[in-house]
This record gives C-alpha cells, sequence and structure tokens, in this order.
C-alpha cells in the first residue's frame, strides 16, 4: 500500500495534501499497489473526500487526544498505520505539519527519507524520488534501499486528478495523551491568506523597493491578481520591518508559483535558487543588466514605482483575480 | 544547563553548484564552505541562554576536517567545548542523526539545538530525526524560545503565522531566522577559541537508506521576451501575454 498522510481544514482536504494523494494514486497505478489516506484530529469529518482522488481505503485517527498537533503523538501513529498496513511508501505534502511529522515517522520507522520532492516515480516496486537541493540550484535523485521509503510532495508541483477510489473507511485507535510537546495555540493568523509556498500568484519586492512602506504597491498588485507578497533577503535585511517569513530565497522560502514577479529583485544567486521553480517569472527592473533578466518569462526595463501601479490599474479594468 | 549544538559545514549561499564527475556529488572545487546559516542562529541561542542563566554550551559538527572550522568558529563565539564526529560525509539525513544520538545519548543534555535545516541536502530532517532516536520532544523551525522548569515554550512558523508549542525537557529545537540576531566573534573569542581543543571521535555511520543516485543542474529556462514602450503600454502589454501566451491569468 501507498500511505498519504493527509491534513483536513475547515472541514476539507487541504490542496497540497490532495496533490499528494492525486500522485498516490498515481504511483499506486503504476506499481499495483492500493492507496490509503490517513487522518488524524479531534474530528475527521471531510476524510470521505479522500475518495475523489482515488483513495481505495480512508484511515481515520480521531480522538480528543488528537485535537491538538503533537509531532510525537502523530509520528508514532503515522508509523503505526503504516506498519499495520504493511505499506511500504509514505507521503505527506511538505507542509509546516508534513515536514514535522514525516522525518520523525521515518526515524521511527528506520525509513529513507526525501523532502520536497517534485518528482516520484515507481521502479521495480521501489520509490524514486527527484527533488531540489542547495534550494534548487541543482536536483537529486533519491533511490531507496529500506523497506519502507518516505517522501513529502512540495506543494504546487504535482497537479490535482480526481479519480473515484472505493474510500472504505476505517478508524483507528487515537495515543493516550501524554506527549512530550503539544501544540497549544495558534497565532498571528494572516487574514486568510495562503502562504507563499502553497501560493499561485507571489509579487516579490527587493532592494530596489527603497523602503517597506512602499511594499504597498506590491500588496496592491497581489490583491488584484490573487496573489501573496513576497521579499527578497537584501529587502528582509534592510530594516525595513518587513517580517523574514516574507523571505524568498536559499536561507527563505522556496517557493513554486506559476506566476513570480520579480520587483526591483536584481536576481543574486541566493534568490534566484528560492524561486526558480516558477512557471512563469516576470522580472521588473531598472537597470537592463540585472541577473534576474536572464531567468524572466517577460521582463520589463522601468522605474516600477510606474509599472507596478500601471500593473495593478490594468489589471483591475481586465477583472483578473476576480474570477 | 547542557546544551548541545550541532553545526553543519555548508556551501555558502552565493557558491555556483557544479556536479563532480561522479554525476551524483557536488564539485567541491571553488566552493567557500560557512556555517550553516540557521545553524548560527542555534548557537546564538545556546550562547544566549548560557549568558542569561548559566548553561555548557558543547558544539558539534560531523564531517571530515575542514568542519573543524565551523567549530573553531564556534568556540571563538561562545561555545565552551566542540566535538567533530568523523564521518566519511556519505550518509543521509537519518545516518547523520544516529551517529549524534550515540554520541549524545548518555551525556545529559537538556536542550539540543540545531538549524531547521541545512542548504545543501535541505531535507530539513536530520532535528526531527535526532528527537525521535532520542525519545525526545521535539520543536521545528522555531523563532522564539523561553525555558522553563524542565520545559519549553517555543514560537514555530507555520502557513501564514506561528503556533506555540509547549513540551518536556529534554528537547530537540530547529532555529529559524528570526530567533535571534547572531553576533560576530570579538578577537578575544578568536584569540582564546585558538587555544582549545577540539575533541575528535571516530563515529561509525550506517549506510545511507536514502541515496543520491545522480545529482543534475536545472534545465536552462526558455529564453524570454522583453516588453517595450511607455509604463501603461507595458503593463497592457504583459497582462496581455500572460493572459494568452502563458494563460496564467
Amino acid at each position: 500500500m501507498i500511505l498519504v498522510f493527509c491534513e483536513l481544514k475547515d472541514g476539507q482536504i487541504r490542496k497540497p495534501s490532495a496533490e499528494a494523494l492525486s500522485e498516490g494514486r498515481r504511483l499506486a497505478d503504476a506499481s499495483g499497489k492500493k492507496l490509503g489516506a490517513l487522518f488524524a484530529g479531534a474530528s475527521c469529518a471531510g476524510s470521505a473526500e479522500a475518495a475523489k482522488y482515488g483513495a481505495d481505503v480512508i484511515l481515520a485517527a480521531e480522538g480528543a487526544s488528537l485535537a491538538s498537533y503533537s509531532s510525537d503523538a502523530f509520528a508514532q501513529l503515522v508509523a503505526d498505520a503504516v506498519k499495520a498496513k504493511g505499506a511500504t511508501v509514505l507521503l505527506a505534502a511538505a507542509t509546516a505539519m508534513g515536514k514535522d511529522v514525516a522525518p520523525r515517522a521515518a526515524a521511527r520507522m528506520g525509513a529513507g527519507y526525501a523532502s520536497d520532492v517534485t518528482g516520484l516515480a515507481m521502479a521495480d516496486g521501489k520509490l524514486q524520488a527527484v527533488r531540489p537541493v542547495y534550494a534548487g540550484k541543482a536536483f537529486a535523485t533519491t533511490t531507496f534501499t529500506s523497506a519502507v521509503q518516505v517522501a513529502t510532495t512540495r506543494p504546487n508541483v504535482f497537479p490535482l486528478a480526481e479519480k473515484a477510489g472505493a474510500g472504505a473507511a476505517e478508524s483507528l485507535a487515537a495515543p493516550a495523551g501524554s506527549f512530550k510537546a503539544i501544540v497549544k495555540e495558534i497565532l498571528a493568523k494572516a487574514g486568510g491568506k495562503v502562504d507563499l509556498t502553497e501560493a499561485n500568484v507571489i509579487v516579490s519586492g527587493g532592494r530596489g523597493m527603497k523602503d517597506g512602506a512602499n511594499f504597498k504597491i506590491l500588496e496592491d498588485l497581489a490583491d488584484a491578481l490573487g496573489g501573496v507578497v513576497g521579499a527578497s533577503r537584501a529587502a528582509v535585511d534592510a530594516g525595513w520591518g518587513l517580517p523574514h517569513s516574507m523571505q524568498v530565497g536559499q536561507t527563505g522560502k522556496v517557493v513554486s508559483p506559476t506566476l513570480y514577479i520579480a520587483c526591483g529583485i536584481s536576481g543574486a544567486i541566493q534568490h534566484i535558487a528560492g524561486m526558480s521553480g516558477s512557471k512563469f517569472i516576470v522580472a521588473i527592473n531598472k537597470d537592463p543588466e540585472a541577473p534576474i533578466f536572464k531567468l524572466a518569462s517577460y521582463g520589463i526595463v522601468g522605474d516600477l514605482f510606474e509599472v507596478v501601479p500601471e500593473l495593478t490599474k490594468a489589471a483591475k479594468a481586465m477583472g483578473i483575480g476576480k474570477g | 544547563m547542557k546544551i548541545l549544538v550541532a553545526l553543519k559545514q555548508v556551501p555558502d549561499t552565493e557558491t555556483k553548484i557544479k556536479v563532480a564527475a561522479d554525476g551524483r556529488s557536488l564539485d567541491p572545487a571553488d566552493v567557500k564552505w560557512i556555517t550553516g546559516p540557521y545553524d548560527e542562529y542555534a548557537l546564538e541561542e545556546a550562547i544566549r541562554i548560557k549568558e542569561a542563566k548559566g548553561a555548557e554550551v558543547v558544539a558539534l559538527s560531523v564531517g571530515g576536517d575542514s568542519a573543524k572550522e565551523v567549530l573553531r568558529n564556534a568556540l571563538a563565539l561562545g561555545a565552551d567545548s566542540a566535538v567533530l564526529l568523523k564521518g566519511d560525509g556519505q550518509g543521509d539525513a537519518l545516518a547523520v542523526a544516529q551517529m549524534i544520538a550515540a554520541y549524545a545519548k548518555d551525556k545529559g543534555f537538556d536542550l539540543i539545538l540545531c538549524g531547521n535545516k541545512g542548504i545543501g541536502g535541505d531535507n530539513a530532517a536530520m532535528g526531527p530525526m535526532l528527537a525521535e532516536l532520542m525519545g525526545v520532544a521535539q520543536a521545528n523551525v522555531i523563532v522564539k524560545l523561553e525555558l522553563g522548569e524542565g520545559t519549553f515554550r517555543a514560537e514555530r512558523e507555520i502557513e501564514g503565522g506561528s503556533e506555540m508549542v509547549e513540551g518536556s525537557l529534554p528537547a530537540v529545537i530547529t532555529a529559524q531566522k528570526g530567533l535571534n540576531e547572531p553576533r560576530y566573534a570579538s578577537l578575544k573569542g578568536i584569540m582564546a577559541a585558538k587555544k582549545k581543543t577540539i575533541e575528535e571521535l571516530e563515529a561509525t555511520a550506517a549506510p545511507a537508506v536514502a541515496v543520491v543516485s545522480a545529482l543534475a543542474l536545472p534545465p536552462e529556462r526558455p529564453a524570454g521576451r522583453r516588453l517595450e514602450g511607455e509604463p501603461a503600454a507595458q503593463a497592457q502589454a504583459l497582462l496581455q501575454a500572460l493572459k494568452d501566451e502563458a494563460k496564467v491569468l
């Protein structure tokens, strides 16, 4: 069996988890295996949706002890489920939770682990993973020698594929509650905006923005395009009050949106490493020699303070980002 | 309190990556090596705890002779002692975690700090694996850490916000940018570090279970085009191209 650890949000499967399920179905078909979806929480209502992405079996561990995320409890639960089902491949989305629980579960099982993979295949019943290393400056093909193989899938990379599965529901016992660490509260939930790593459109600013307050024009453009705002290391480190959670690059977030608009970003190697996985790149910079133009699908040599507001105006006029 | 800080030597972020002749590893020529940027936050946090409440800080690295540079720097910044686990550097995250766990097991560390990821393999896995192998709590990607009596409270970055993790010590905490502002080594610290010895231990690494079988550079991006004209015309042309050619809007 290929088992996918899935996350629910507001009673729905999170998109990165649905992507992992879709890829899991593809791998299961390629290797003649069953696909299982694993859920854990106080309630797993909504888990039935996994059948839409091809799950043959839907495992749900429900209980008060799972109301808050605990890395040790969840890792144990996941490892136990892998063992109980005789699964040979464990997938999770490379989200904050997936990247927290998967390596811990892998260590518990003595399993090989590949994080943030962008490509998966089955060869002779074994998993093969392609993943960016050095923040995308190179790609490594990873093979496994362990019986169980664990990987987390990078959000926004694997396409969603609906394929009806049997979706047979099974319940798992929740672990008794004495955990080494547990989440006590969720803080500073930004107003419904998606995270950079999951965003479809990113508008990013660099040193050329001159000041943190000027990021307002990027916010406006991002809003018009239905995207979110990022920043280069130069901008985050400039003391403009930008949080590091906005930073895109080798020492920040590695992103793979459909559209990345780089405004006033020259294109330092460590920044390019973090965003070169974007499908389309737009560069707006007044320096025609800026290295970012070498990557750009579309380049605009000009003053971003003139171009960006024009873009926002035109996007609004065209009604983009509303549908 | 006894703190272990695990530090990794990694290629500088400005390094251009070249693939070695074997087709599966990094060509080390022209690579400038540095301490992992996230490991620097881990070390700084350990030194701040030592200054605030008193602690013994042990710096540790896994690798060859060159990793001594990372440890020498840690000593200059305020680590009390340094240990080099001599491995062949071929191990995966699990092998490294096993080596560190074997070393740390009976040493009574209350806290183990490291970066939330190296900037090489980018697996972000060593910390949580070490926590599991040692049977202790973990908190990853931490931007704020408070210690109580045998407990910790850590703010961890998640999608679109953060969450507060509480747990018991000992624990493995992996640092994120924002946890603190790392200091520079003082001349006095550098001179003192030169006199300290780095303990070298032969460590046996288990064979990797996740093996890199090939390393390749990303494919070249297709050539793009420049959009000319006045800002308003450029904006119009861009949106049209994104809509019609790229079909992303």
